[in-house]
């Protein structure tokens, strides 16, 4: 019994863990690294945007209890780059594993920050545009929105990938940053193609600081001020027919961010189900690394000059 | 159950695919043509508008004293900082790169610290220096510390300074 267990074990995570492999060796020597201080926040966003040039590619996991199925695995990688110092753009592909179930491609996205003011600000706002090319069985949950509900996730797989969604998800991110506090509110606004459908509503709030506000004079791995802590809310608002918080759900996730010197961040998140409508735990990890150069790289092989 | 387009589904995936990679590629492949013409046009006005953005800075900001002046260990903590975060734009030394002004200049090393500290935070947006403000506010100082002991470091060593960056024990 045992020795099926395992081989059906590593059948089931081997492709998120070459899914991973596969996105670092790719440029692992592509680029010169920088030391990245990216924020704790694997849902929310605040206004920083990727510096102009640098790909940063991140990897994450979610892991979800499922109740009346089967608990999941969903992963996606993203590849982000700074266009300028005012415009990030970012492509997205997920994948899952559902449990006693089979792993899928669930689809991709694309994403656009633009930052709308040229000064730092009190409230500092970005206007975030996504196209989503995605199935039903994407368990990312990168997103919780309209009247999203543990229960859509129950079906196996061959069901739920059946339905398509073409959509558009619109945030205004709202951030601010004082005495080593970040405060994130991001307002969803995401529209089903479909004509017949609704828009659907969300929110996102996220706090968080660094450990220690100020730098020691060695690099060091476990100084404070590598690690920024903080918290994070989200959850659906319903849509344009029914808005309000009857059937969504809400999660409720302390997050860290550890960036080391050695040019990775490491995040962990720990989402908490609010409510009954809710998964009751999200288990979230994250890798990135960012490289920089990587534009002039690139432009380098179009003729560019070294 | 929703439903796609019966026309779009077929070839959506390629479509998306093929439109992501040619934005991307065009955007990436774009800047970087831009960066090398403005070095082979002789940079600097780019360059000219970086120093420029000095004087932006409000009276009030301009003002503001450094309270980390004279810390040794802000400046080996901003030096760390600059190796981190500044020298992959500005080189290793502060002399300047492709992609970023040098900091030993005069406009910058005869800048206020407030100055200094201004656009640090707010970067040159337009001119493709990102905000810094996600570096807490004693980091940003550490940083001016290390800018400003640049001009006393070139000037009591009659040589390009070096970024007092200690290495990992």
């Amino acid at each position: 019994m045992a020795a099926r267990v395992v081989p059906e074990r590593i059948r089931k995570t081997f492709p998120s863990t070459i899914f991973a492999s596969l996105i670092f060796s790719l440029l692992l020597c592509a680029s010169s690294l920088v030391f990245a201080q990216e924020s704790p926040y694997i849902v929310t966003y605040d206004h920083y945007l990727e510096e102009p040039g640098s790909l940063e590619v991140e990897y994450f996991s979610t892991f979800g209890t499922q109740r009346g199925g089967n608990d999941f695995h969903g992963f996606w990688a993203e590849f982000e780059y700074g266009v300028t110092a005012w415009w990030t753009t970012e492509l997205y592909v997920s994948g899952q594993t559902t449990f006693n179930d089979s792993t899928i491609f669930t689809g991709d996205r694309w994403e656009n920050r633009f930052r709308l003011l040229q000064r730092e600000h009190i409230v500092n706002p970005v206007l975030y545009i996504e196209f989503e090319n995605t199935n039903g069985a994407d368990k990312i949950l990168k997103e919780v929105e309209g009247h999203d509900v543990e229960s859509d996730y129950a079906e196996s797989n061959a069901v739920l990938r059946k339905e398509h969604d073409h959509e558009l998800e619109m945030k205004l991110l709202l951030s601010s940053t004082f005495k080593g506090w970040n405060v994130a509110l991001n307002p969803i606004a995401t529209k089903n193609l479909l004509p017949s459908e609704p828009w659907e509503f969300a929110y996102a709030i996220g706090a968080s600081r660094p450990l220690a506000l100020k730098a020691s004079p060695n690099r060091c791995n476990f100084c404070p001020e590598n690690f920024i802590a903080g918290v994070e809310m989200y959850g659906g608002l319903g849509d344009a027919q029914s808005f309000g918080l009857h059937d969504t759900s809400h999660y409720l996730a302390p997050v860290v961010a550890w960036n080391l010197p050695s040019d990775w961040t490491l995040r962990f998140s720990s989402g908490f189900g609010l409510n009954d409508n809710s998964h009751r735990l999200l288990l979230r990890w994250g890798l990135s690394r960012e490289f920089s150069g990587f534009g002039e790289m690139v432009g380098r092989l179009f003729g560019g000059r070294p | 159950m929703k439903r796609t387009f019966a026309w779009f589904r077929p070839l959506r995936r390629i479509a998306l695919a093929t439109a992501g990679v040619v934005v991307l590629g065009i955007s990436i492949i774009g800047t970087a043509r831009t960066a090398a013409q403005q070095e082979e046009n002789g940079v600097d006005n780019n360059r000219k508008s970086m120093y420029a953005a000095m004087t932006e800075a409000p009276e009030k900001a301009r003002e503001r004293k450094n309270p980390l002046q004279g810390d040794t260990h802000a400046v080996a903590a901003g030096g760390k900082l600059f190796e981190q975060h500044c020298s992959d734009c500005h080189g290793r030394k502060a002399g300047g790169t492709r992609k970023g002004p040098s900091l030993l200049r005069e406009e910058v090393q005869q800048a206020t610290p407030g100055a200094l500290f201004w656009v640090l935070t707010n970067g040159v947006v337009r001119r493709g220096m990102p905000v810094w403000s996600k570096l807490p506010e004693p980091e940003r100082w550490q940083i001016v510390t290390f800018l400003q002991s640049l001009k006393l470091q070139s000037q009591s060593m009659n040589a390009e300074p070096r970024a007092p960056v200690q290495q990992i024990p």
